[in-house]
């Protein structure tokens, strides 16, 4: 099981790193979306999966799921949260101001 | 005592300002003039003990633990500079207080003359190589300082670009090759690095530590090609040009050479370096000098050439070679000097330094005339008793005929030395018979800006001392010889000399013929000089030292630009391509190269069918949003995939992770949703194919990459999770069943405090984002 879900986490990376690389920033902005998804699921992976319960103490149960990954997920599902609604509200702004959501338009002077 | 005479230009430079604000009737130059006198008095003291063979030493702890102190030491080579230095510095501060009015910013250029007189005392007298090369770069800001001195007018600010660029790469190379010498030999003492100078002959790293310290001593003493900074440094105030261009600095190199050829004379790579590189500044500089019309850049020329005379005499290493370096040293210093003073001089009483608008200033100013005569025909070597120059010039025709130490290079090249020493000399002839003529004698013409007249007296003391040092140093050799010149051979080849000094050698005597030739040839060239001087038009043409400097900084300039344009190409996805690009390599290379893949199946979960559906369409559903060309499409589709990674939370046995991404997933796509009307409608992808197949060859690879890595890294568990504490304290100690809130908020607590952070930072900046609108309104609602 895990070898299938590294490789579905490499899957989602292929699929991230591929929208990053467009030119309207929709589109980079899923891009990190999925690849946050992919990491996500990467750490978890890296725990054991399929073992034991879940990590909440009950009686006669002493095999428990790795809760570490967990808690390590949680943290970084709240921030990639935070930094997606970000980008997202960048990308408003942007295309707003500029009335352009092309990277490429938005590349400014050679000289920078 | 010594450390205070070393400090006290530094010391006095720091008074000058106030002196400067404080006294204003007073020409700030008399206050200055006390400091160098004083010196100089301080260090005649020490010739009877260098007489004796006494050499003082003086340590002053700075860095003991890297082995730096500042140690002086006086020998003969020491006190001679120091001398030098002094004594024309009093000299030229005198000229300078006539030659500056008080309208200038005096305050200035006593305190960088100060400190560049107080920074070559330190280069001469220092002992220890780091804190010789501390002094030698303050030479070299100090010099900037003052070439750029009239820093309004763009010629002084880029002269004083170019010398700082010429003398600070030198330096540089110069410091990494002290660093290896003190690094092989293991002191930071010149002396010491003498004694051991077998073990930097033998070393393997010989000849790239001699070219490293030759390369300051020649960049420094401005020889072939490294010369081009000094006739562009003449752009300073004359008095600069005479007491640093001519008289000290440019002989810091001269120092060093001689202060360290008991470490490489006697080497036949030192030997065709210095010799080699010596007479080839011998040559091109006294044949340049005549094309000039300048008089300060013939001069500058000319210091070049006779600069690249003692070079070579140092280079020849022979017991009468160094005598006579040493001798040319002292002669050059009094007539270089005192010809820079005329030069001011003269561009001071009639407005212009050009020899083609000069001529016929002999009745105007007669003084000034016979100290110029006496000069120029002191550096022709004119064959007269009362000229040094003559004798020094005799003595390096005789230098370059005979050759102590034999090897198979030496007897190979010497042979042709005397022909280029005769041609180097008759340039020098036609130059120096140029700047008299051309200025004194002839027609005067009437286009001068102001009526040519005598300069004050008090301008006119400080050459008319250097001159009558000529004549004086001309008369009484042997007195000179035995004071200054023995102390300082002796210091530089370790051997005794009879500094026995003639005029007249005798009818058959070689030397004798050679003068012969150059005053001939070189009286021949010049009267026909008209016929010639088109020759300047192809051999410098495009070749000098200065285009070529020029070009090197230019292309340095617009290549470093190109470069950078290639690259910084201010699109996001190429910078996105570089850094994958590396990541891919990086770890592939790693992976490859450590045979880092492992594949192991023994520790794995079986595979349940569900889990492996939701897999699939998870996988399929991220690969949609690349295809999809409705915006609304693609955000639904991207929740498929959030929705599908917290079931595949909830197969994991992770509750709270399921039930927080189900919560941020269903919040993203509303926000998404939310935004969407916002936002423009996704294009259909118009790159170019080329374009796609990078895209997807770094997206496929960075994938492929992190599955082997996650495969890899799972096969290899190298020790037990730490997860056990967790899991049987979750309850003794945080008092919770729920063991991943308790890891949150208690084992871990800080980072949540942090993400906290960041989830509030994340909240102002979309408030922000969304509420100030600078451009409108002055900058918010």
């Amino acid at each position: 099981m895990e070898i299938i879900m590294s490789v579905l986490a490499g899957l989602l990376f292929t699929a991230g790193v591929y929208m990053m690389l467009q030119k309207q920033i929709l589109k980079i902005v899923i891009g990190t979306a999925l690849l946050s998804h992919g990491a996500h699921l990467f750490i978890i992976t890296m725990g054991k999966l399929n073992r034991g319960k879940p990590p909440i103490l009950a009686e006669d149960v002493t095999n428990y799921a790795d809760p570490l990954p967990q808690a390590l997920i949680l943290t970084s599902i709240v921030i990639s949260f935070g930094v997606t609604s970000f980008l997202l509200v960048l990308a408003y702004r942007a295309y707003q101001t500029n009335g352009t959501d092309n990277m490429e338009k938005l590349r400014g002077n050679d000289h920078e | 005592m010594l450390h205070a005479a070393v400090l006290l230009p530094f010391l006095a430079a720091f008074f000058i300002p106030f002196i400067y604000r404080g006294v204003k009737q007073v020409h700030l130059g008399w206050f200055v003039l006390a400091v160098p006198i004083l010196l100089f008095g301080y260090f005649l003291t020490f010739i009877n003990g260098v007489l004796k063979g006494v050499h003082t030493l003086k340590t002053f702890e700075w860095i003991p633990s890297l082995g730096v102190n500042v140690t002086f030491f006086i020998d003969g080579l020491g006190l001679f500079f120091a001398l030098l230095i002094t004594g024309i510095g009093s000299l030229v501060v005198l000229y300078s207080i006539y030659y500056l009015s008080k309208a200038e910013k005096l305050g200035h250029f006593y305190v960088y003359l100060l400190l560049f007189m107080g920074a070559m005392l330190g280069v001469v007298l220092s002992d220890n190589l780091f804190v010789l090369y501390t002094f030698w770069e303050l030479t070299s800001i100090s010099s900037f300082l003052l070439i750029g001195y009239w820093y309004q007018r763009e010629k002084s600010t880029s002269g004083a670009l170019k010398s700082m660029v010429i003398t600070v790469f030198g330096g540089l190379a110069m410091l990494g090759g002290f660093l290896l010498m003190s690094d092989i030999t293991g002191t930071t003492s010149i002396r010491g690095i003498i004694e051991n100078a077998d073990l930097i002959v033998n070393s393997p790293l010989f000849t790239f530590i001699l070219i490293l310290v030759l390369l300051g001593a020649f960049t420094k003493s401005a020889q072939f090609p490294f010369h081009t900074w000094l006739p562009d440094a003449m752009e300073a105030p004359t008095p600069v040009s005479a007491f640093l261009h001519s008289a000290t600095m440019v002989k810091a190199g001269i120092y060093l050479v001689a202060r360290l050829s008991l470490v490489f004379a006697g080497t036949d790579l030192f030997f065709l370096i210095v010799s080699g590189f010596g007479l080839l500044t011998l040559c091109w500089g006294s044949y340049m000098a005549v094309r000039k019309t300048d008089l300060k850049a013939i001069l500058a020329y000319s210091t070049i050439s006779q600069l690249g005379m003692i070079m070579a005499m140092l280079g020849f290493g022979t017991k009468a070679a160094i005598l006579a370096a040493v001798f040319h040293i002292l002669n050059h210093a009094t007539f270089k000097g005192s010809l820079f003073m005329v030069a001011g001089i003269i561009d001071h009483e009639t407005g212009t330094r050009d020899i083609r608008r000069l001529g016929g200033l002999f009745t105007f100013m007669p003084i000034t005339a016979t100290l110029a005569l006496i000069g120029t025909f002191s550096m022709a070597g004119f064959p007269l008793p009362i000229l040094n120059g003559f004798l020094s010039k005799e003595m390096f025709f005789k230098s370059s005929l005979h050759f102590e130490h034999a090897s198979p290079i030496v007897e190979a090249v010497s042979p042709f030395f005397p022909y280029f020493a005769v041609g180097g000399s008759i340039f020098t002839f036609i130059y120096s018979v140029m700047i008299f003529f051309r200025t004194f004698t002839g027609k005067q013409r009437d286009t001068l800006e102001k009526q040519p007249h005598e300069a004050p007296i008090g301008m006119l003391i400080s050459p008319m001392i250097l001159v009558a040092l000529v004549v004086i140093i001309a008369i009484i050799p042997d007195t000179f010889g035995h004071l200054l010149l023995a102390p300082m051979v002796d210091s530089v080849t370790n051997l005794v000399v009879d500094p026995h000094i003639k005029f007249w050698h005798g009818l058959y005597n070689p030397e004798l013929y050679m003068s012969l030739a150059v005053l001939i040839f070189g009286t021949l060239l010049y009267m026909t000089r008209t016929k010639w001087v088109r020759i300047y038009d192809v051999l410098p043409g495009k070749m000098s030292a200065a285009k070529v400097f020029d070009a090197l900084m230019n292309g340095m300039v617009k290549g470093s630009e190109k470069v950078t344009n290639i690259y910084m190409t201010g699109s996001l996805r190429h910078y996105l391509v570089y850094i994958l690009t590396f990541f891919i390599a990086l770890l592939a290379i790693t992976m490859s190269v450590t045979g880092g893949f492992t594949l192991s199946f023994d520790d794995l979960a079986p595979i349940a069918l569900p889990e492996v559906m939701i897999a699939v369409v998870m996988a399929v559903a991220a690969f949609g949003t690349i295809f999809m060309n409705n915006r609304i499409a693609a955000i639904l589709v991207l929740g498929i995939v959030g929705y599908g990674l917290s079931l595949l939370f909830v197969f994991f046995r992770a509750p709270d992770l399921a039930l927080t991404q189900l919560i941020v997933e269903t919040v993203t796509v509303a926000l998404f949703l939310l935004c969407f009307y916002h936002l423009p409608d996704l294009d259909k992808e118009k790159s170019s194919s080329g374009t796609k197949v990078v895209n997807w060859v770094i997206s496929i690879s960075v994938g492929v990459i992190v599955t082997l890595i996650g495969i890899a890294s799972h096969s290899t568990k190298m020790f037990e999770p730490i997860s056990d504490y967790f899991i049987k304290n979750s309850y003794k100690l945080g008092g919770g069943d729920n063991i991943v809130n308790v890891i949150l908020v208690d084992f871990r607590g800080l980072d949540t405090m942090l993400e906290i952070l960041v989830l509030g930072l994340a909240a102002i900046g979309i408030f922000t984002m969304i509420k100030l609108r600078p451009g409108k309104k002055g900058g918010n609602e």
